[in-house]
């Protein structure tokens, strides 16, 4: 581990369709052997928080890229009015995210100093998408943050675009780390003991912690939701799997 | 949660937003996690006018206290104001 990054800067990479999107790129110091994180935002969008914890992974001994997931909508907006804009189209739709996240992850591929190996993680309405995401493409970990409707049905007036997500789950691709708080409505302690035991059912490896006295949002630094106990166990619990599925001896 | 679900509406009028004032096409009204407030759910409006881009935009999160107290307030201006 070092607290060095390299740098950081804004690249565009080729996304779903091909079109090029922007993404916040922070890179690790480390000259060889660098495995790769994909960082999902929240639905507030491209903020400086996401691109905080996208910093982190880089201090951590990784590659770490936020895609803009709002940049279609409102290229050069601020993230809040980016956000507002793809609320008002109707959200992100899942075949574009899958095909976004696939162009992060060959963008930090790509790198010179890339081990090939990538995760996702991803918060909120990113929990979601960081799960769809490993099933739908090769991956070798994944993390899901809280995030809603991976297996609850969505309330009246949902957008089409969001589904369950649980008939996906013989696909993942990969080890899925989940963190979770019990005091969350959506995901509720239900929801996630529903997705544990469709996992378990379809032998796929996860592994998933629920926290006392947190909520939804808990990782969230610059919110009420922060729960300082739970998110510092959330980092190193995201440190150890990192470490054993994106190392490589 | 990310509750996802948004009013969305058709309105007349105008806004002013951090360019000065532009006229106001859309709106969408939703409840869900605010960008300012020190809160987990806020209402949320967004007036919007998409033709412009969207930086244009007037936005307000209100607690769900003050949002129904505001609600309440626009029936009560209308009637007061129109006489209906």
């Amino acid at each position: 581990m070092s607290d060095a990054t390299d740098r950081t800067q804004t690249v565009v990479f080729a996304g779903a369709g091909g079109d090029q999107i922007e993404g916040y790129l922070a890179t690790s110091a480390a000259p060889d052997a660098v495995g790769g994180v994909v960082v999902l935002h929240h639905m507030p969008g491209y903020d400086s928080s996401t691109k905080e914890i996208t910093r982190r992974f880089a201090t951590l001994g990784y590659n770490a890229i936020c895609p803009n997931l709002h940049f279609r909508e409102a290229p050069g907006a601020s993230p809040d009015d980016a956000a507002a804009a793809v609320r008002a189209a109707g959200g992100v739709p899942d075949d574009r995210l899958v095909g976004d996240v696939d162009g992060a992850a060959a963008h930090l591929r790509s790198l010179p100093n890339a081990n090939g190996r990538i995760a996702v993680i991803g918060y909120c309405s990113g929990g979601r998408q960081a799960f769809l995401a490993a099933c739908s493409l090769t991956l070798e970990a994944a993390v899901d943050c809280y995030g809603g409707f991976v297996v609850e049905m969505p309330p009246e007036g949902f957008p089409l675009q969001v589904s369950p997500l649980t008939p996906l789950a013989p696909r993942l691709s990969c080890p899925l780390l989940g963190l979770f708080g019990a005091d969350d409505e959506h995901p509720a302690p239900e929801h996630v003991a529903e997705l544990d035991r469709v996992l378990t059912d379809a032998g796929k490896e996860h592994e998933f912690h629920t926290f006392e006295n947190a909520g939804h949002g808990f990782f969230s630094t610059d919110r009420p939701s922060y729960a300082a106990a739970a998110a510092e166990q959330g980092w190193a619990l995201i440190e150890a799997f990192f470490n054993r599925h994106l190392t490589t001896r | 949660m990310c509750t996802y679900v948004t009013e969305h509406l058709k309105v007349v009028g105008s806004g002013k937003g951090a360019n000065g004032w532009f006229s106001l096409t859309d709106a969408s009204v939703y409840f869900d996690h605010p960008v300012h407030t020190a809160a987990e759910h806020t209402l949320n409006i967004d007036f919007l006018a998409p033709q412009a881009g969207p930086s244009a935009r007037v936005a307000v999160e209100l607690s769900p206290h003050t949002a129904r107290l505001l609600a309440a307030a626009i029936v009560t201006a209308l009637e007061n104001g129109t006489g209906a």
